[in-house]
């Protein structure tokens, strides 16, 4: 019988964490995502599952204990929020780098800089695009719900180690602090030396045996034409991932004359929106992208083929909306609606947006 | 009767042999520099003690960068000055692991001085193997935390004032300071004498690890010739000269 309880969203990546098999955790305290950490030291999974949790020095210093263990082809893991997220882009690009495959939680604040402890989608770009220098990309996964972010510890260590790429779950401070009725994972055991052998023991460092080749983790080559073909192999994984990674949700779309475009809290608030509208007589529904890279380029330029105009809705001064033009290619209007630093759109103003910017333009 | 190779080069004549644990790769150091043998000797340590299998490496950014492809062992390639937390997180997941880190001053001592102060701190049960040679050899000469006043490195063309760049940072002697670690000593490695202490220090070392003692660190002072614009004896003269006044050889502290 599932267990089912009632939890807020960082409580529930610590016990995903655990109960999905994870081997380590490395972190630093910041609002609004410390409970992941707190949760996970007061449950002790070191003497059940025999999971290592520490608190690091600086999320610097986190980011690269995950580097180290990921290294070993352990299912490792950190979380922070938007400014401790920038401190570890270094990390992260190695990550990339070396092709090792960890998870990131990202429960974002309102910045830039300090900026506020509320919650916000600013980002976007950060996540999406790289975040650090060098040709790369994270996978990133955009939870709209506590349940989600149960479900996405399991689904980004999967995606992962499929890719032996730095797995991101991008949620927000709104996703990290409500509570929400959670369905629970059951336990999975942690891998064994023998389990972990089978799956990484092409690259993973566990030490030279005399019947095999030294492993390396790195991503550093001086000769530029095979940092080229290196850099070549990143890519053909990164198409591997479009062509075959997209998640998204549809909303009320079928007889949709507007779409809405929104990620994470702003796609729960639209669904209100959709409600109000439609009982306005517009007819507007919702494509949610689940998966932001790879992002759901071919069902939007499909959707948009059907409607007469898209509003994204972000908390944030339009970043998605860049990726939603894209996808629409200029067949019809693409506007953004935004709320940001720490403020929540609600579902009345989402609809004068769409009145104003779309319908009435 | 005249001596054949063949008679010269017979096992039972065999005075030395390189270690398995070296690879045949080409150093790319320069001419002089120590830190091939620093390579050695930790090969050397690995061999004897029968834990190549065993053995993780954490490589720095800095002139051994490219330290993975001469030790044949297991080995990731840190960020600069993150090597003490990868070796962190390698370690706390594999307990039984030997894990090393083998950082330059400037990787250990100026971008990496927190994560190396932490992990010292927490008593990591791993390795540190710190190479001073008071500049920054990989990327040109440039000042290194660890340069002397008065030195010319390629960014204090006149010399490290301490009013412009701070003084020399004995950060071993920090180090000596925490808690976490059991064992702090400064070696060298330009006599077959010193060679021979080192390597025992190095040995010192991961034995502390099998006995999870906590953090040991081994520096070992050295030369850059090449940046010091020395030739590698003249810059072993001054290593002594200028750089053991500074950095005094010895134990700080075994436990």
């Amino acid at each position: 019988m599932a267990e089912v309880k009632l939890m807020k969203g960082n409580e529930v990546i610590a016990e995903a964490a655990i109960r999905c098999g994870c081997d380590g955790y490395f972190g630093y305290p910041i609002t609004p995502q410390s409970e992941v950490m707190e949760t996970l030291m007061l449950r002790k999974p070191w003497e059940e599952t025999g999971m290592v949790v520490l608190q690091a020095e600086s999320e610097l210093a986190s980011i690269n204990m995950v580097y180290g263990a990921a290294a070993t082809g352990k299912k490792v893991m950190t979380s922070s929020s938007s400014p401790g997220i920038s401190l570890m882009q270094e990390g992260l690009t190695y990550l990339a780098g070396a092709e090792l495959p960890c998870l990131v939680v990202d429960v974002v604040r309102g910045g830039p800089g300090l900026g506020t402890i509320q919650p916000a989608q600013s980002d976007y770009f950060q996540a999406v695009k790289g975040g650090g220098h060098g040709d790369y990309h994270l996978i990133v996964l955009a939870p709209a719900s506590v349940q989600e972010m149960n479900d996405f510890v399991d689904l980004g260590f999967e995606l992962a180690f499929k890719y032996r790429n730095p797995a991101m779950i991008l949620a927000d401070g709104v996703i990290g602090q409500m509570m929400e009725k959670v369905q629970l994972s059951d336990y999975k055991p942690r891998w064994t030396d023998e389990e972990i052998e089978k799956i990484s023991g092409d690259w993973a460092l566990t030490g030279k045996k005399a019947n095999r080749q030294r492993h390396i983790a790195t991503s550093l080559e001086l000769d530029s034409y095979k940092q080229e073909v290196f850099n070549q192999k990143l890519q053909a994984k990164y198409r591997e991932m479009e062509e075959k990674e997209v998640r998204c949700e549809e909303i009320a779309c079928e007889d949709a004359d507007y779409l809405f475009v929104a990620y994470g809290s702003c796609s729960r608030i639209c669904q209100k929106a959709v409600q109000l509208a439609r009982e306005k007589g517009i007819k507007v529904g919702i494509l949610r992208p689940i998966t932001l890279y790879p992002f759901p380029t071919k069902e939007i330029a499909n959707l948009a083929k059907k409607v007469k105009g898209i509003l994204t809705v972000e908390m944030s001064a339009g970043q998605m909306v860049e990726d939603v033009r894209l996808a629409v290619n200029g067949l019809i209007p693409v506007e953004h609606y935004g709320r940001f630093g720490g403020v929540i759109p609600t579902p009345d103003e989402i609809v004068e947006a769409l009145e104003k910017q779309i319908i009435g333009a | 009767m005249s001596i054949e190779l063949e008679d010269i080069i017979k096992p039972e004549n065999i005075v030395y042999k390189k270690t398995p644990v070296l690879t045949d790769n080409v150093m790319h150091y320069c001419p002089g520099c120590l830190h091939g043998v620093v390579h050695k000797i930790i090969a050397e340590v690995i061999e004897e003690m029968g834990i190549q299998d065993k053995t993780i490496g954490v490589s720095p950014v800095g002139c051994s960068v490219l330290a993975y492809n001469y030790l044949d062992i297991d080995w990731a390639e840190a960020a600069h000055g993150r090597a003490p937390a990868l070796a962190t997180g390698i370690s706390r997941l594999h307990p039984e692991k030997y894990v090393f880190t083998y950082q330059g001053d400037g990787d250990l001592a100026s971008i990496g001085c927190g994560e190396i102060m932490h992990a010292c701190n927490r008593g990591e049960n791993i390795v540190v193997i710190f190479i001073n040679n008071a500049i920054y050899g990989m990327t040109g000469g440039q000042m290194a935390p660890t340069t002397l006043l008065g030195q010319v490195t390629a960014t204090t063309p006149y010399g490290r004032d301490a009013k412009l760049n701070g003084f020399p940072l004995r950060i071993t002697e920090l180090i000596a300071q925490l808690d976490g670690t059991c064992y702090v000593t400064r070696q060298t490695v330009h006599t077959p004498a010193a060679v021979r202490k080192a390597k025992a220090a190095i040995r010192k070392a991961f034995e502390n690890t099998k006995k999870d003692k906590g953090t040991s660190f081994v520096e070992i002072v050295s030369t850059c010739n090449s940046g010091w614009k020395l030739d590698p004896i003249q810059a072993n003269k001054w290593m002594v000269e200028n750089m053991f006044p500074k950095y005094p050889l010895g134990d700080m502290k075994d436990i």
